[in-house]
């Protein structure tokens, strides 16, 4: 989609691991996960509830409880060690370069401010401009997101609006200082299917015209193709197969991935000729406990193809081409 | 559908349900919430209607009201010939025929209640001793894929999302129902789960004769499951169809803008710009005449006066669409005689 995104990479994520601690076992939400996205890059993750693939998105900004939490790796973002930032300097990166959208704004927006207030006050934590100035700017940026009397809608609270509102009046604050990377986390999932795709279509092009990099985490394919470059699967807190989107749709080498894809109603419709429905392919079993990882690939248990080998150690990445790689020993058996 | 004209199971009669809104202290606020407004439609035994529609178009409720969980404001529903909630056919005989699967699998389990003690409890509520109703408790969990030797005697929270929704299944399959509503049954699950669960309805349609009402938000599973599709538009019944010709040819231009905001899976022909514009109007003022045309790229002025009626239109096609309506003053309506 975007033809603009240059070489340079610009979020740079290695070896990334996140543990929960407060519970009665630590929890390894993220194992390993090494992910890049260049300038004006749109890179969707995407997995089932439990892939890590929020708890990785997270990470990005450090919202999780430090004390509750162990990340280990290194997350750069342009020249920001995200991990190695104080208090006051990670309060200046958030926000002004990297934002990010929610999936439920009316839990995110601050709900006894109004929307305005909240625009001009990020602007103004950020840069030195006139309250009048930073209005002026959370108005435009109002116009942008095709809110309906943004004048007016300036003074409403969070309540007071539609969900498809809130949700845009949300990307207008995540844009408001001018990030250069915005994370969105399931932003289109509890709207309405054709409030959801003006939603899609607002960020694709709000993403052209800033030239912004941009991290989607969604359960949903269909919408990850709508916006994406690249898609990266996750599963059990590993990336189990990246590549450009239309590669990973039509040509998918993880057997989870192929799964994951055969499983959607989407492709089963046409009926077999005694007027029955096809039966859908489904991935048996559930994924693994992630207080007690297998040794091995996390989903050779799950997996038709597995071998002894698969099951004794984390299988290494396997380049199938330049742009699409598979954590997988057995995609020699599964090229189409 | 097998047979060719299978008797009507259940029919709905004009189904009308206004929610008051509550007055505050000075006298400001009030009005109605008009959820569901003048709905009706027949289901046949043994098909499955798949109902679809936006947050606020009213088919959770047109479930409730089904279900007498909530009493209508007008309206009848008739199961098998028998009108509902009278003296021909109780609530009680009623709900031993007709049950119903809601999204939230944890919240409709009783936390403290073992999952056979669950599934058994309704038929115990209808007379049957307790040794059979947990034997046949036990048989039910086989049938829906869950082990009664390791499932038994666990509780709710024991269980993942989709073992919990296969045990509100066999729970509705307990009083051996012959109609079942299934409220966003499969929404709160995983995809790679709602295969399994999708797989298990169609399975178990078949093994008890069943007929379903599936309500869902997610166009693909409901043309999937559904046998006929019934479209809602805050509150009413905009479009009614069988589900293959209703998916490739919609009538309603509402009909046609939900379906094309379905992302395409396609890479090379992305959507290029949204059905629509705007979020669906509140049901507490809905806009005059049809209801959609605030936001139908088709509307004109007749359309904000007049009310279109559900009428069968071409070869049985059922819209309720002034421009589908003879002579209804839409420039894009058929002539009156030209449907004699």
């Amino acid at each position: 989609m975007s033809g603009a995104a240059d070489t340079t990479t610009f979020v740079d994520i290695r070896n990334l691991n996140v543990t929960f601690t407060g519970g009665r076992k630590p929890v390894q939400a993220v194992s390993g996960v090494d992910l890049r996205v260049r300038r004006g890059e749109v890179v969707a993750l995407i997995g089932e509830s439990g892939s890590g693939k929020s708890v990785t998105l997270r990470s990005i900004l450090r919202l999780h409880n430090e004390r509750r939490t162990t990340i280990t790796g290194r997350i750069q973002v342009g020249e920001h060690d995200v991990l190695g930032l104080s208090g006051t300097q990670l309060a200046d990166f958030r926000g002004k370069v990297g934002s990010m959208i929610f999936q439920e704004p009316l839990l995110a927006l601050d709900p006894v401010y109004s929307v305005g207030a909240q625009i001009v006050e990020s602007i103004r934590r950020h840069e030195q401009v006139s309250p009048a100035e930073a209005r002026r700017r959370a108005l435009a940026l109002f116009e942008r997101v095709r809110i309906p009397s943004p004048e007016r809608r300036l003074a409403a609270y969070p309540h007071e609006m539609s969900g498809g509102m809130r949700q845009r009046a949300m990307i207008a604050l995540a844009l408001a200082c001018r990030p250069q990377l915005l994370l969105a986390d399931e932003p289109t999932t509890a709207l309405d299917a054709t409030v959801q795709i003006q939603i899609l279509l607002l960020l694709r092009e709000l993403q052209r015209e800033f030239g912004l990099s941009v991290i989607f985490v969604t359960h949903d394919i269909g919408a990850a193709v709508e916006v994406a470059d690249r898609i990266a699967v996750m599963y059990a807190g590993r990336i189990v197969e990246e590549g450009p989107v239309a590669t990973l749709i039509r040509a998918p080498r993880h057997p989870y991935t192929m799964a994951l894809l055969r499983s959607r109603a989407h492709g089963a419709l046409a009926k077999t000729a005694d007027g029955k429905r096809p039966r859908l392919e489904t991935i048996a079993g559930a994924p693994p406990d992630l207080a007690a990882l297998p040794l091995g690939c996390a989903f050779a248990e799950r997996c038709g193809l597995a071998i002894a080998a698969c099951r004794q150690s984390r299988p290494p990445v396997v380049m199938l081409s330049a742009q699409h790689a598979a954590r997988c020993l057995r995609t020699d058996t599964t090229a189409a | 559908m097998t047979a060719p004209n299978p008797p009507v199971l259940l029919e709905v009669q004009g189904l009308v349900k206004h929610f008051p809104l509550q007055r505050d202290p000075l006298g400001r606020g009030g009005g109605v919430v008009r959820a569901v407004d003048g709905v009706s439609f027949q289901v046949r035994q043994g098909e499955t209607l798949g109902v679809v529609g936006e947050s606020g178009c009213g088919k959770s409720t047109t479930a409730r009201l089904l279900m007498h969980l909530i009493d209508p404001t007008a309206g009848a529903v008739v199961f098998d010939g028998l009108a509902v909630g009278g003296r021909d056919l109780g609530l009680k005989d009623f709900r031993r025929q007709v049950q119903m699967v809601f999204q939230d699998s944890y919240a409709s389990l009783n936390p403290r209640l073992t999952i056979e003690d669950s599934i058994a409890f309704a038929p115990q509520v209808h007379g049957v001793p307790k040794r059979e109703a947990i034997e046949r408790a036990r048989d039910l969990l086989a049938r829906v894929g869950l082990q009664p030797t390791r499932f038994a005697e666990r509780y709710p929270h024991e269980l993942s999302g989709g073992q919990r929704q296969r045990v509100n299944i066999a729970r509705a399959l307990a009083l051996q129902p012959r109609l079942i509503l299934l409220d966003e049954a499969v929404s709160a699950l995983d995809k790679s789960v709602e295969a399994q669960v999708l797989n298990l309805l169609l399975d178990l349609k078949d093994a008890f004769d069943l007929t379903y009402v599936f309500i869902s938000h997610d166009l693909n599973v409901v043309r999937y499951m559904s046998d006929r599709v019934m479209v809602m538009y805050l509150g009413q019944v905009v479009e009614i169809g069988d589900s293959e010709t209703l998916f490739e040819a919609p009538l309603h231009p509402y009909t046609r803008a939900l379906l094309s905001s379905v992302p395409a899976m396609d890479p090379d022909h992305r959507t290029e710009r949204p059905a629509l514009t705007g979020d669906p109007p509140n049901p507490i003022n809905p806009p005059s005449g049809c209801r959609f045309h605030t936001r139908c790229p088709h509307a004109e002025a007749v359309c904000a006066q007049r009310m279109p009626t559900l009428g069968v239109r071409h070869s049985s096609r059922t819209v309720a669409c002034l421009m589908h309506e003879p002579g209804s003053g839409h420039s894009g309506a058929p002539a009156l005689e030209a449907v004699a």
